[in-house]
């Protein structure tokens, strides 16, 4: 037990206290939520998550002897955390519409039980990691895992029925005892057996992103997010169609009235596979700009922590972070309270290091469990002024591989999702080109590099269209911008409001690019052979090709109009 | 409990470091008594076993080491009572216009608390300010946080007071109460502020906070939460709806990196502490509805950006926080045009969520963005007309370069007093600029919309 020696601001100094750092700690007779961040003889400065006014000094300090943690088990799926996992909703049933100080109340419902049903039975062997049952949460299998930290031993009694996350349900020989619930430090990441290369995409059912730019699974994407460029529709898309069977998305540090938007926009989507609400495979965490600037940085591993957890059990978990620019601050806001000498623009000198120890802990892994799962990342980034050059977007562009510019001025033109193609990259082509290889189409890639080459060599010409005029193109030249213009009409742009183009499987993305390089090559072979470009241009059934996005039977749709193309072309 | 020191070590700035023996909690008033007898208030800013500091709001001329020192033991707090209103009080929350004392119903916090995210209710209604620029194309709706970004000598003031007299929702008869909290400004435009309130009566509705240029600068950094605080009690304990005016926001700033200074913190980009967004997130963020309360705050902060420069870390930290800015240009102001908002870099994120057939009017959005497109591409035109002259624009760029500048002359422009309605008169405006162009260069506006209001004689 320590006691208060100095407070200023959210940084509070301690005497007398015997703590490690990042231990949790209690502060002031409120007991004050805080964590150790420095350590200088006798003296230990902590960081308080709420606020300290009216604490003083010679207040008593307690240590708890843990790093900051959060409660992992049954009932975390649909809840609504602050950055330090506190639910929202039971702080504002307990104290009232605003966030008062010194409020607890534990992440996990105490009292709710849960029905558990063992997968191991008496005399089986249960180490770190083993899934010793499940608990069925909504509709996804929670799988009851043995801490990492468990020493492996045989099963004594394993039990069945509905338990709280409390209570045992499993004793091992050497006297282990698993509850449905466990602990874990958010500052480091999950054990795993091994990372793994991330070789399969993350599909998105969404053109732009799994064609042109693929993301992997436990794979790291950046979206720069400038206003009204429609992140919030593609964040939307993302949640709801990714192949991603559990959600994470941090608010860090946004408006209260944007977290709004999002607490009553995801409770309404309807997840179209289980026709159940999203939230049920979701989690929230909300740290808006006002509330305490160190439960904003506490608010990104807080996320990233229950992520890793549901990969653990072998599930593919997407976490939106919202963004990384605002937690960036936070960490400039504290390192400046402790004096530090700040590097670029007064940020800290360990920023970058700490965006990619964030960034790090996504992945594809194979579990304790020996189950693979993965953590795919996108984080969103906020560039004052629009400026990429600041430290936070360049500390972050060195270690993500996928960049989705979202781009306001196509979203003005009325193009969606607002990705722009030019910009944008993603660095998982090669290793993911088998993966589309074996299931989508053998020439995947060829046809994604031919479509990428007609975009480029399209803004090429538009910038002489601009000074000629496109009639005073030559004639190939004027089919080229004609085939552009169908790909991004057809390919690119995509209504996430429409039941059928919502989704794009993989396979139905591949007839659209096929069908449109087929007229692309039919248009080229017929100019060669002396036929008008005019004619070419004018041909009725290539304008049918993008009806195809609102066709349930694409291929015999597109088959039907690649016959009539040829026919077209002939007669 | 209330001990007086007199072991004052060290006056700098606008700080004093009190050396002590009790322990004093963090953020505490403090009563500081000159030798002469005058009486200022502080807060404490960095407390310890050995020294405590303390910011002195009325600055620290005529303090010396003998000053008599009291720690209160609270948080600065404001009495609030409805008797607040029509009442100015100085930057401290003191009465100034000669009236009583107030008497409160309680005692607030400044500080304030966050709103828990789940408590807050989406806004969702339309605030008619009479203003066609923001009414169409930026729309404010109820809770929002909407600043002005304004420059020096440019009537951002003059706006304002006009947002405030003609600010209502369409439909409902109750008015908005006024919370103005002035910072820094000058005697003369807080007498212009008064002068006004009085004149159309709306003083009765209003709670004035004046802390003018001669006032100390550090009591500006509570002018604002003060407000808040009276803002946050007329809202959410008396179901009214407040609109609270915030001026000038740099000068608060500037307090800011005064105290860092003083208190010499490293400092961030341009000598601002690395707190600011912080800081500025607590007074932004203090707007907004809650569920199952009927009042809401509303805030239009201004602020003068220092060079016209829009990425100023005050403006820039400012537009990450609120949902949205009003941007005044010095060029409209030249051209003599009131009120002279550019209407292509402001924005309001909230516009969707109180616009459409029920809250405005069917066209409203497809009217904006196509008012927007055409008037960014005339302006665009004019640094082509500069070069080649208007005679050698083609027939369809003369048409667009005209639009701008009648857009700037019927729309942007209008009376001090001039309120208009937003179907009969800025929707109506728009459509007559609208029917100048031919109707198929109207691509944002759908067919049906064009046939009912493309061309037609308009009220």
């Amino acid at each position: 037990m320590g006691t208060i020696y100095r407070i200023t601001g959210p940084v509070v100094t301690a005497k007398g206290l015997q703590a490690k750092m990042y231990d949790v700690v209690k502060v002031g007779h409120e007991k004050l939520m805080g964590e150790v961040i420095q350590i200088s003889d006798d003296k230990t400065i902590i960081q308080v998550y709420e606020d300290t006014s009216g604490l003083k000094p010679g207040e008593p300090v307690e240590t708890t002897g843990e790093p900051l943690s959060v409660e992992l088990g049954p009932g975390l799926l649909n809840s609504i955390y602050d950055g330090i996992q506190r639910p929202l909703p039971e702080l504002k049933k307990g104290a009232g519409d605003f966030i008062s100080r010194g409020l607890t109340a534990p992440a996990l419902d105490r009292k709710k039980k849960w029905e558990f049903k063992p997968i191991v039975k008496k005399g089986d062997i249960v180490k770190a990691g083993t899934a010793i049952g499940t608990v069925k949460e909504f509709n996804t299998e929670h799988r009851i895992l043995a801490g990492p930290k468990t020493r492996s031993g045989k099963v004594n009694e394993i039990k069945e029925g509905s338990f709280t996350v409390e209570e045992t349900v499993c004793r091992l020989d050497n006297g282990e005892s698993i509850r449905l619930m466990q602990k874990w430090p958010v500052r480091k990441g999950r054990t795993i057996e091994k990372k793994l290369l991330p070789n399969i995409p993350l599909i998105t059912g969404q053109r732009i992103f799994d064609v042109m730019f693929p993301l992997a699974k436990g794979g790291v994407a950046a979206i720069p997010g400038p206003f009204g460029s429609g992140k919030t529709v593609s964040q939307q898309q993302l949640a709801k169609w990714a192949d991603a069977e559990v959600i994470v998305y941090v608010g860090c540090g946004e408006r209260g009235n944007e977290m709004t938007e999002v607490l009553e926009e995801f409770p309404r989507l309807i997840d179209p596979r289980t026709d159940q609400p999203l939230m049920n495979r979701t989690i929230l965490i909300a740290n808006t700009s006002n509330m305490p600037v160190a439960a904003r940085e506490a608010s990104i591993y807080t996320g990233i922590t229950i992520a890793e957890y549901y990969r653990d059990m072998g599930y593919s978990v997407a976490l939106m972070a919202d963004s990384t620019s605002r937690w960036a601050e936070a960490m400039r806001e504290i390192s400046s309270r402790l004096q530090e000498m700040p590097g670029e623009e007064g940020y800290p000198s360990y920023l970058s290091t700490k965006l990619a120890e964030f960034y790090e802990r996504a992945g594809r892994a194979k579990t304790l469990s020996g189950r693979e799962g993965s953590v795919s990342v996108i984080g969103a980034v906020s560039p004052p002024g629009g400026d990429f050059s600041e430290p936070v977007t360049q500390s972050t562009l060195r270690v993500v591989k996928v960049f989705w510019a979202l781009d306001a001025k196509l979203a003005q033109r009325r193009h969606f999702p607002s990705i722009n193609w030019l910009t944008s990259y993603s660095l998982y082509p090669d290793i993911l080109e088998k993966w589309f290889e074996e299931n989508a189409a053998k020439d995947w890639r060829a046809c994604v590099n031919r479509i990428m080459g007609i975009l480029q060599e399209e803004d090429r010409l538009l910038e002489i269209v601009q000074l000629i005029g496109s009639d005073a193109l030559p004639e190939k030249e004027r089919i080229t911008l004609r085939v552009a213009r169908l790909i991004r009409e057809t390919l690119l742009q995509q209504n996430a409001f429409h039941p059928i183009d919502t989704y794009c499987p993989p396979k139905k993305a591949y007839m659209m690019m096929r069908t449109i390089l087929k007229y692309a090559d039919l248009a080229n072979s017929a100019l060669e052979s002396g036929t008008r470009a005019q004619k070419i241009l004018d041909m009725k059934s290539k304008d049918r090709i993008v009806e195809v996005k609102f066709e349930k039977n694409y291929e015999s749709f597109l088959k039907s109009i690649e016959s009539e193309m040829e026919k077209e072309i002939k007669g | 409990m209330e001990k007086e020191y007199k072991t004052i070590t060290k006056i700098a700035g606008p700080l004093i470091f009190v050396k002590k023996t009790e322990p004093i909690g963090y953020a505490d008033m403090v009563k500081i008594q000159t030798p002469s007898g005058e009486i200022k208030t502080g807060q404490v800013l960095d407390t310890s076993d050995d020294v405590v500091v303390v910011q002195v709001f009325e600055g620290t001329s005529g303090l010396d080491v003998q000053t008599r020192v009291k720690f209160l033991g609270e948080n600065i707090k404001l009495p609030v009572s409805e008797e607040l209103l029509g009442r100015i009080l100085n930057g401290a929350g003191k009465p100034i216009d000669g009236g009583p004392e107030i008497i409160p119903d309680e005692k607030i916090d400044i500080t304030g608390a966050a709103i828990n995210p789940v408590a807050r209710a989406s806004p969702s209604d339309f605030i008619q300010t009479g203003i066609s620029t923001i009414d169409l194309m930026n729309t404010l709706v109820r809770g929002q946080k909407l600043p002005i970004f304004s420059g020096s000598g440019l009537p951002h003031n003059e706006i304002a007071l006009q947002i405030a007299r003609q600010a209502k929702v369409v439909g409902k008869e109750t008015s908005f109460v006024v919370v103005f909290a002035a910072m820094g400004i000058t005697n003369e435009e807080a007498q212009k502020f008064i002068n006004d309130f009085e004149q159309t009566g709306a003083l009765k509705r209003s709670v004035v906070f004046l802390n003018l240029a001669d006032d100390p600068a550090v009591e500006r950094l509570i002018t604002p939460r003060m407000a808040l605080t009276a803002a946050e009690y007329f809202a959410f304990k008396k179901d009214m709806h407040v609109l609270v005016i915030l001026t000038d926001m740099t000068n608060y700033a500037e307090s800011l990196r005064e105290i860092g200074a003083a208190r010499e913190e490293i400092p961030g980009r341009r000598g601002y502490p690395g707190y600011m967004y912080t800081d500025l997130a607590s007074i932004y963020e203090r707007a907004g509805i809650i569920h199952g309360k009927k009042g809401s705050v509303t805030q239009i902060p201004i602020l003068t950006m220092i060079g016209d420069d829009i990425t100023h870390p005050i403006p820039d930290l400012t537009g990450y926080i609120t949902e949205g800015q009003i941007v005044l240009s010095r060029e409209l102001h030249r051209k003599g045009i009131y009120p002279p908002i550019d209407v292509l870099p402001s924005l309001s994120r909230l516009m969707n969520l109180g616009i459409g057939p029920e809250k405005t009017r069917e066209d409203h959005k497809q009217v904006s963005d196509q008012l927007y497109a055409n008037y960014a591409e005339g302006r665009d035109l004019r640094g082509l007309a500069a070069i080649v002259g208007e005679e050698s624009l083609a027939e369809r760029d003369k048409k667009l370069l005209r639009f701008a500048a009648e857009f700037e002359d019927q729309f942007v422009r209008q009376g001090k007093n001039e309120n208009r309605e937003i179907k009969e008169g800025t929707l109506n405006t728009s459509w007559k600029l609208l029917s100048t162009l031919p109707e198929n260069e109207l691509i944002r506006i759908s067919p049906d919309t064009k046939k009912k209001y493309h061309g037609k004689n308009l009220p």
